[in-house]
């Protein structure tokens, strides 16, 4: 069985579809009007799933069930920053954005990830969550989000390596991405090689505006990185990255926020190109959407737009909106600011409608 | 000291549906910490972690907003949670 978890901004929904994914059935809302940012299944132990969410009124907190969904619990102690001392800005988590199972040989760990950008750890499943202060309080962290949007930048894509539980990443959008070898007592920043054209500096180290970073589950030094300013592959342990959109037709670009890796094949990612030019409309190209898939670690890009619509389609697809499953033949699934559904069982070749009329999606997750 | 606290619906959740419920204390912290003490998790989504009240709640003691969270509660106050939001 497949489900797929929807957080909108108007409350959680699932996709659930029979054995061979012809058919999904809608579910919900459950959390009606409350802000879900990010739900996220339980790689070690698939029956829990942890959620991000906030309504408009109250402040942000984490939910967690231990029955696939049926059920749900709030954290007895939600991500926060500790206490300011007199003289320091004092931070509030106004959102949890983003939410990450720690290594598989501490089934207990996860990880939160915050705006302002914060990064918190839990050691007993979400219950409780504490602070990093490696990150939260690093003397560089000022800098590194210096360029920050009015908004809140967001803490996100927290990756955690598949043979070490001390060796993170982490996004900061705007910020750049960084790199933990110890846990998540120190930070550096890992950003060469990608465009920062709305920097003064191009060259600087950090500031940069990472969208989505994946880390491939089987070659672990394998990282994808869709960019505010292209997309890019680094195989550790170089550290410069490398610039794939360039592959890209020109026409289309390589700005977008999401990128999917397939679950077996480390040289197989699809991205979700959006309109990056003048104001930064952030739509479809020319309302005419499309799925671009490259098999070849990026040398090469194919556009995959069978059954999408194919004009006056104007959506925007966020970065956790989009999600693949592990599947022999790979479904692919994205979720759309204007509350659609679309899902391909054919790893992209084909793509059908499988959800409409549902509020702003802000993330599509697969739980098996 | 005991006083009446008016509960906006979307805290409902925390107490069982009860619009009204009684506080204690002689100061709007310590009301609130009584509140936390019953319904847990509650004051969280009210008050943030540096002791400030969230952008879109506001706190009134009668009829009088309450931006401090020192301000003196009085037997048979009505302390009350009201929720503020603009837009879709």
């Amino acid at each position: 069985m497949s489900t797929l978890w929807l957080g909108t901004r108007k409350g959680l929904f699932a996709l659930r579809a029979d054995a061979r994914r012809r058919t999904w059935k809608l579910t919900g809302p459950q959390f009606l009007g409350h802000i879900i940012h990010h739900v996220v299944q339980d790689s070690r132990s698939p029956r829990t799933l942890l959620m991000a969410a906030k309504t408009g009124h109250l402040g942000p907190t984490v939910f967690r069930s231990a029955d696939r969904g049926r059920s749900w619990r709030e954290a007895a102690q939600p991500p926060a920053f500790r206490k300011a001392a007199d003289g320091e800005p004092a931070r509030a988590v106004e959102r949890v954005f983003w939410l990450t199972p720690g290594h598989a040989s501490e089934p207990q760990v996860w990880y939160a990830g915050s705006s302002p950008v914060g990064l918190f750890r839990s050691v007993d499943g979400g219950e409780r969550w504490e602070p990093v202060a490696g990150f939260n309080d690093h003397p560089m962290r000022p800098k590194w989000v210096l360029n920050g949007t009015p908004d809140g930048e967001l803490t996100h894509s927290i990756l955690v390596d598949p043979r070490d539980p001390k060796h993170l990443y982490l996004g900061i959008s705007v910020g750049g991405m960084f790199e933990s070898t110890d846990g998540g007592a120190d930070w550096a920043p890992l950003n060469e090689g990608v465009a920062a054209d709305f920097l003064p500096d191009p060259n600087a180290a950090f500031g940069h505006d990472p969208h989505c970073i994946a880390q491939h589950p089987a070659k672990p030094d394998r990282l994808y990185q869709q960019n505010h300013c292209g997309i890019y592959r680094l195989d550790r342990p170089a550290r410069r990255w490398e610039r794939i959109g360039k592959a890209m037709p020109k026409k289309v670009g390589d700005i977008g926020f999401p990128i999917v890796l397939h679950p077996a094949d480390p040289d197989t990612a699809w991205v979700l190109p959006m309109d990056g030019q003048t104001v930064w409309p952030r739509t479809s190209i020319d309302g005419r959407p499309a799925v671009y898939r490259t098999r070849d670690a990026g040398r090469s890009w194919q556009r995959l737009d069978r059954g999408l619509p194919r004009a006056q389609a104007w959506f925007t697809v966020l970065r956790q909106a989009m999600c693949a499953d592990a599947q022999a033949r790979t479904g692919l699934y994205f979720g759309t600011t204007g509350g659609d559904v679309w899902a391909s069982t054919n790893a992209g070749d084909s793509w059908r409608c499988i959800a409409r009329h549902l509020p702003e999606i802000y993330s599509v997750s697969h739980a098996a | 000291m005991s006083c009446t606290v008016r509960i906006a619906s979307p805290l409902h959740s925390y107490t069982a549906g009860a619009a009204r419920v009684e506080g204690r204390g002689a100061t709007l912290a310590e009301v609130l910490g009584d509140l936390e003490q019953r319904f847990p998790g509650i004051r969280f989504r009210m008050i943030d972690e540096q002791g400030r009240i969230r952008p879109h709640l506001r706190l009134f003691i009668n009829t009088e907003p309450a931006r401090d969270l020192a301000a003196p509660v009085r037997g048979g106050d009505t302390v009350h949670v009201i929720c503020a939001l603009s837009g879709g």
